[in-house]
């Protein structure tokens, strides 16, 4: 078989990608394989990016209007402009999340499936978060616990959500 | 140096050891990102702001917390010639990307299992890689050497957002998990592709590696996580957990199937396969793999036997062009190549005669 992109030599490197249902092959000599670059190596390794991906979902996204006498969206940490980031689908730094989160609108609840972080918080540094999060989970129990009318149950967990603001409190 | 002794040196204990459900499952990998705070991510930071990152991580992994999982050691990639990159990426350590990173750097423990790749896309990657089905394993141990490097670096966390990562696509838990199959009944039988297509329906994704089709090339497949936002560290290791179980079972089906309802193929095809490995000339890495595929299941329905079962991760990786090229010496073409892949395959069958 013939390299599909020169068809000049034999193609050496072969890929497959399903990615959500949709299925992908590439048959590519070294030469072609090195110059698509990443793309085919990455998936020669097992790595993906979708990069490429999301700044195509950005590109259809309308909720970024390009108006002439408004300045663009900047990040004031870094400098990166949202055209930039719309470009090569990666952030400058972690302010940006908060610098375009107009323009960002519908995004991550797209590519992922929700915009709210339920899984790991940093042991040292957010303990506070952690509080809070417990916090949440406390009430919502109560709660439960007093429409089930058990409230020695509710008055317990009472008791440990008031502790629980305190500690906040006294760390803020 | 014998071929023996050059695979023991060169490979890592991944590619050495067994694991459970091995038999079907080559490699479970955990990958996590993280970032410090209030500085840019590698795309935008000048060489100072790299290097000096990369000295705040070299003392953070000086740390008691984090000597206490293993020896580590930084490896630099501006230090290290073209073949050992290329070998840390064969051995799956590294991505290419850190490759054409300015500033990259490597932190390697002794047996290789975790890797930390510095100024990548990210500024951490940490990784596991363990033989087998341990993905629990494999997050466990991420998620100390984490909670270690903690303990003195400041990663950036948003409350609602996670972990913030320089792609949106990672953002939240900042986790990657795969396991990597040897499914050659499910595509004899052609089954595959239904199964497959379900996979890629429930959040998962699936690439064949070296792979064509269906017929995936070595019928190995990967499996992966594709949300890292709005699920949590274990209930995306659960759900990538089901499907792998269901794949090990259907897979251990069908090779009961192949044995009871086709016994006569499956052992023709197998020992052909074997036949051509052991006295080929020349072959190429599509060919070699396809080969590689059979020997192995060949093994495992004890059909072949005296052959070790690890020849099929330990040549796929070996008779990578870095490999060739770090064990033989020198440079070559992709046709010399075939015909030192072919000696290699040959080399390596005759190492196991003697068992």
């Amino acid at each position: 078989m013939l390299c599909e992109q020169c068809g000049e030599r034999p193609a050496t490197v072969h890929f497959t990608e399903i990615v959500q249902g949709q299925k992908s092959e590439y048959h590519l000599c070294e030469a072609c394989a090195r110059e698509k670059g990443q793309a085919a190596y990455e998936a020669m390794i097992g790595a993906f990016s979708v990069n490429q991906l999301l700044s195509g979902l950005l590109h259809l996204d309308p909720t970024a209007p390009q108006r002439s006498d408004t300045p663009a969206p900047r990040c004031e940490s870094c400098g990166l402009t949202f055209q930039q980031f719309a470009q090569v689908g990666r952030f400058g730094c972690p302010d940006c999340y908060q610098a375009f989160s107009r323009e960002l609108g519908t995004l991550l609840k797209r590519v992922q499936s929700s915009d709210q972080h339920t899984g790991k918080i940093p042991r040292r540094r957010g303990g506070v978060i952690g509080a809070r999060r417990e916090l949440n989970r406390l009430r919502q129990e109560m709660h439960m616990r007093v429409v089930e009318e058990r409230f020695e149950d509710a008055a317990q967990l009472r008791d440990r959500i008031r502790y629980l603001e305190q500690q906040i409190e006294s760390q803020a | 140096m014998s071929l023996s002794d050059f695979l023991s040196n060169a490979t890592s204990k991944w590619l050495r050891d067994d694991g459970p459900d091995s038999d079907i499952v080559i490699s479970s990998r955990v990958r996590i990102a993280r970032n410090l705070t209030d500085r840019s991510f590698p795309m935008l930071a000048s060489e100072r702001d790299k290097q000096n990152l990369l000295d705040e991580v070299a003392a953070a992994v000086k740390q008691p917390d984090v000597q206490k999982l293993g020896r580590f050691e930084l490896l630099k990639m501006g230090d290290l010639t073209d073949v050992e990159k290329q070998v840390l990426v064969e051995k799956h350590l590294i991505s290419p990307a850190l490759l054409e990173a300015q500033g990259g750097a490597v932190i390697l423990r002794e047996d290789e299992e975790i890797s930390v790749m510095v100024n990548e896309e990210d500024h951490l990657r940490l990784q596991c890689l363990l033989p087998g089905y341990q993905l629990d394993g494999a997050y466990q141990i991420v998620n100390r050497l984490d909670d270690a490097l903690e303990e003195t670096l400041d990663f950036s966390f948003d409350e609602t957002k996670g972990y913030l990562t320089a792609c949106p696509t990672n953002v939240g838990t900042g986790m990657r998990a795969s396991v990597m199959m040897h499914l050659p009944a499910l595509v004899l039988t052609g089954q595959i592709g239904r199964i497959l297509s379900a996979v890629t329906h429930v959040g998962l994704a699936v690439r064949g590696i070296y792979g064509e089709g269906t017929d995936a090339l070595g019928n190995l497949f990967q499996i992966s996580n594709q949300i890292t936002l709005g699920q949590s560290e274990e209930e995306i290791i659960g759900n990538l957990h089901g499907v792998a179980r269901q794949l090990v079972d259907h897979e251990r089906g069908a090779r009961q199937y192949l044995l009871r309802d086709g016994k006569e193929q499956i052992e023709d095809r197998v020992c052909r396969s074997f036949g051509i490995l052991a006295y080929a000339r020349q072959i190429d890495s599509k060919e070699a793999m396809q080969r590689l595929s059979d020997v192995r299941l060949g093994i495992d329905l004890g059909i072949i036997k005296g052959v070790s079962a690890n020849i099929l991760k330990e040549l796929m990786v070996a008779t990578q062009p870095g490999f060739l090229q770090k064990y033989y010496g020198h440079e070559m073409s992709p046709a010399m190549r075939d015909v030192k892949r072919a000696s290699l395959m040959r080399e390596r069958l005759r190492m196991n005669d003697g068992e």
